[in-house]
């Protein structure tokens, strides 16, 4: 059996793994980052992305290389090696696997981490003393520890969702403002408590690479801080019923002082100024 | 006073039932008649899927809502999920080959159970076409084929009970099954025959068979409990009543997340069994693949709650799922390495067999790599419930488990009908499905990525171009089933007559007459101790000139 040269072999290698890291470097599949956890996610995306293609390939590579170059010729009737196992070989292809996910498990644990999902819920955000019997779940992007909170110090704007069948309403206690599309500032955390009507419905915003669903019977939290001023697309992402596929809605990150714009125009005047 | 006892009322014989082509429509009990009926049956709905699967690529070549009403729509996808696993894959991977080939590889001459085998496969078209026609009487159930609650108690009533019946009767089939293979392969082999030495489909079915036993009774009760709550107004799941509709997920998955394995572990063992054949070298790594096979029938059972990261679940269970997920990559690997090095050094027939199981890997390789990263909570997080992940199902399933059944088919049609298949219709089959199959689902992962949810009629309009992309690559696998078709029914009358033994293979069942006869074996069965001993010097034996218990009495 021709094995290649072990000089061969490293260099095929070190190609595979050098071209692996370019193209999970440079080729971009992701949309456009608009929250303080999208860069670490796409971090992440971009570890995945580069282990992924240099599996990928090599596997396929092998399997080329051996379709071409050990194909039974015509006229060839006899039988290839009787080699039925290699204990080095097999101990090396199970390491190297275990070594990989290994590294991915504590390495997406990390960004995990760093986006916030271990933090303990039901810190009290929005008045917990009102949801002592709920469970409150939660998704990632906790406000406590993200850092852009930490360092900025700037308080959470509460907002409350509500999903039914087919449509996102969005009410901010400070001002009791009930509105279909959500107004959010710019580099201010933002923590939604969200709740559904009928049934199971989630909230994604592909730009944030944020999704939680919003789950009857049991109100969940999401926290996050957008970083990029513009329109993105809020998706429902779990089937809820025929006009599944028409239930978006948008978020709008506002400049700080748009925001503050929207926010007097659409609060309800209170009793003094009526 | 006498009692003169009942005259004993003999087993039927295999020899007074219907022959020919009648004894497929009958109760017949003999395995090969049973896992031809399988085949046939699961194909059948696999055509029915397909058509199905064409009409939700037909809709979602423009972004509204215009070729079929929205609440169809969720029918024709409910139905093509539940068709495809239930009906098709799952049937066929476990009962088509693993009736027609676990009494060859164990020695015997039927399953263990030869009434409650004929039982299981008799559950299926009831169900089937009890679970299809509810689509024309009342509409179908609506809420995809995992029927969460509430949606699944507030849709229409009547289509949702009767897909639970059918579940129901199809999980009954897979039980029966699955005890009969667990019996088979324990207690009915030839005396003398180890474990170890087994072909690897053996273990393949003995593991999958474990996981029906264990995981498919959840599901039974769990879709109990869901019918009484839509029609007993109960409140286990519906929170209007104090139901946890996330309870449903844990319990629905906990047999769901296994049916993957059950889909794929059996595909596992028949590219096993195909591979060393068509590369005339032993299955490299014997030992490994059985540990592997157990290794991911235990963690198969322990991951169930990854398809639950963005269900409000709790930080620790989303670690321990995600490290219980990923790890089930090393078993796996080790199965495709072993594989490949079964390849490396061999004299492979590039045939319509082969090709089929090399597509099977290289799509399976890309289904498994984005699988380790869904099972990352901070990844599957922003990806869950999008087109990514109907990619990453579809390149297991339908990448795995169909090529793996189409390779199947190419090489066992031989010992099925006695005559061969024709090579250049097949090979243009593959072309076509593999073509096909990754211009369908590769842009998918696309998709998901940049914000296109699953399930959904309409979407929007920039992702137009990209879904009639992807359409083009699904009308393409409905072509490409044509010359399958042809292939299959014309080479019945007319393909090149097989021989016992055309490829020269050492597994059991060639070891016969092709067709088998009746109770297989004319006289005992062999005794294969050896089922990959490709390049020893008893492959030398012209295996075509020598019968199968001359040749393997000895237990080489």
């Amino acid at each position: 059996m021709p094995i290649p040269s072990a000089i061969l072999t490293l260099v095929l290698g070190m190609l595979l793994v050098l071209g692996g890291l370019w193209i999970g470097q440079n080729i971009n599949l992701l949309p456009v980052d608009a929250s303080a956890n999208a860069p670490i996610y796409d971090e992440l995306f971009r570890v995945l992305f580069s282990i992924g293609t240099i599996l990928f390939v090599g596997i396929v590579g092998l399997i080329l290389f051996s379709l071409v170059r050990f194909r039974r010729r015509p006229g060839q009737l006899g039988d290839g090696l009787a080699l039925e196992g290699n204990l080095p070989l097999e101990v090396f292809w199970t390491a190297v696997p275990a070594i990989v996910v290994l590294f991915v498990g504590l390495y997406s644990y990390d960004i995990y981490e760093r986006m916030g999902g271990m933090v303990p819920l039901g810190h009290g955000n929005h008045g917990s003393e009102t949801m002592v019997d709920q469970r409150i779940w939660g998704g990632i992007g906790s406000t406590q520890d993200s850092q852009t909170a930490t360092t900025a110090g700037i308080p959470p704007l509460p907002i409350e969702v509500t999903a039914m069948q087919f449509a996102f309403l969005f009410h901010y206690p400070d001002g009791d403002i009930i509105s279909g599309e959500m107004h959010v500032p710019v580099d201010r955390p933002v923590s939604l408590r969200m709740e559904a009507k009928d049934v199971i419905h989630a909230f994604w915003i592909p730009e944030f690479r944020l999704k939680q669903d919003v789950i009857p019977g049991q109100p969940t939290v999401l926290d996050f801080t957008p970083t990029r001023t513009g329109n993105y697309s809020i998706v429902c992402a779990e089937l809820c019923g025929p006009y599944h596929g028409g239930m978006r809605s948008s978020v709008v990150v506002d400049s700080a002082d748009d925001f503050d714009t929207w926010l007097q125009s659409n609060r309800k005047p209170t009793a003094a100024e009526a | 006073m006498t009692i003169t006892a009942p005259p004993k009322t003999a087993p039927a014989s295999p020899s007074l039932q219907p022959t020919g082509w009648l004894r497929y429509l009958s109760f017949s009990v003999d395995h090969k008649v049973i896992g031809i009926q399988y085949l046939v049956c699961g194909f059948a709905f696999y055509l029915i899927g397909g058509a199905m699967a064409g009409a939700i690529r037909t809709e979602l070549l423009s972004p509204v809502s215009d070729f079929m009403a929205r609440d169809v729509y969720n029918q024709i996808l409910t139905l093509h999920g539940t068709v495809m696993i239930f009906l098709w894959i799952v049937p066929v991977v476990n009962g088509a080959f693993g009736n027609y080939l676990i009494p060859f590889y164990v020695g015997a001459r039927d399953m263990a159970y030869p009434r409650l085998n004929a039982v299981a496969f008799w559950l299926i078209p009831p169900a089937g076409l009890m679970l299809i026609s509810s689509y024309f009487i009342t509409g179908a159930a609506q809420s995809g084929w995992t029927a969460y609650p509430p949606l699944s108690i507030t849709t229409p009533a009547t289509g949702q009970i009767i897909w639970i019946l059918s579940v129901l009767l199809l999980g009954g089939s897979s039980i029966f099954g699955g005890i009969n293979f667990i019996a088979t392969i324990l207690k009915l082999r030839r005396p003398g025959l180890k474990l170890m030495q087994l072909p690897m489909y053996c273990w393949a079915m003995l593991g999958t068979s474990i996981l029906v036993v264990l995981s498919t009774p959840v599901l039974a009760g769990t879709l109990i409990m869901l019918s009484f709550d839509i029609v007993a107004h109960t409140g286990f799941f519906n929170p209007g009543m104090g139901g946890n509709v996330v309870v449903y997920q844990h319990l629905f998955w906990f047999y769901s997340h296994p049916a993957v394995y059950i889909m794929v572990l059996p595909a596992f063992g028949l590219v096993s069994e195909i591979l060393p054949v068509h590369c005339r070298k032993p299955l490299f790594g014997y030992t490994t693949m059985v540990y592997s096979i157990m290794a991911i029938v235990v963690l198969g059972l322990v991951v169930w709650a990854h398809h639950m990261f963005t269900s409000g679940t709790p930080p620790w269970m989303r670690l321990f799922f995600t490290i219980a997920t990923a790890f089930i990559a090393v078993p796996t690997g080790i199965k495709f390495f072993n594989w490949l090095a079964t390849l490396w050094g061999g004299r492979i027939s590039l045939n319509s067999a082969v090709l089929f199981s090399c597509g099977f890997i290289v799509n399976f390789v890309l289904g498994g790599i984005t699988g380790v990263a869904l099972a990352q909570v901070p990844f599957d997080v922003h990806v869950h419930d999008t087109y990514f992940v109907v990619a990453h199902f579809h390149y297991i399933v339908y990448g795995g488990s169909v090529f793996v059944i189409f390779a199947s088919i190419y090489h066992w049609y031989p010992k099925i009908t006695g005559r061969m298949l024709d090579e250049h219709l097949g090979r243009l089959h593959f072309l076509l499905t593999f073509v096909g199959f990754n211009l369908c689902f590769a842009p998918q992962h696309w998709l998901g990525l940049n914000g296109m949810p699953r399930r959904v009629a309409e979407y929007d309009p920039q992702f137009q171009l990209v879904n009639q992309i992807s359409s083009a690559g699904a009308l393409l696998m409905a072509i490409s089933t044509l010359p399958f078709l042809w292939n299959v029914i014309a080479s019945a009358f007319h393909g090149a007559i097989a021989g016992d033994n055309p490829w020269r293979a050492l597994t059991p069942e060639w070891l016969t007459s092709s067709p088998p006869p009746v109770e297989n074996w004319k006289g005992d069965p062999p005794l294969v101790t050896h089922p990959y001993g490709y390049g020893t010097p008893a492959d030398e034996i012209d295996l075509n000139s020598a019968s199968g218990s001359d040749l393997w009495r000895s237990g080489q």
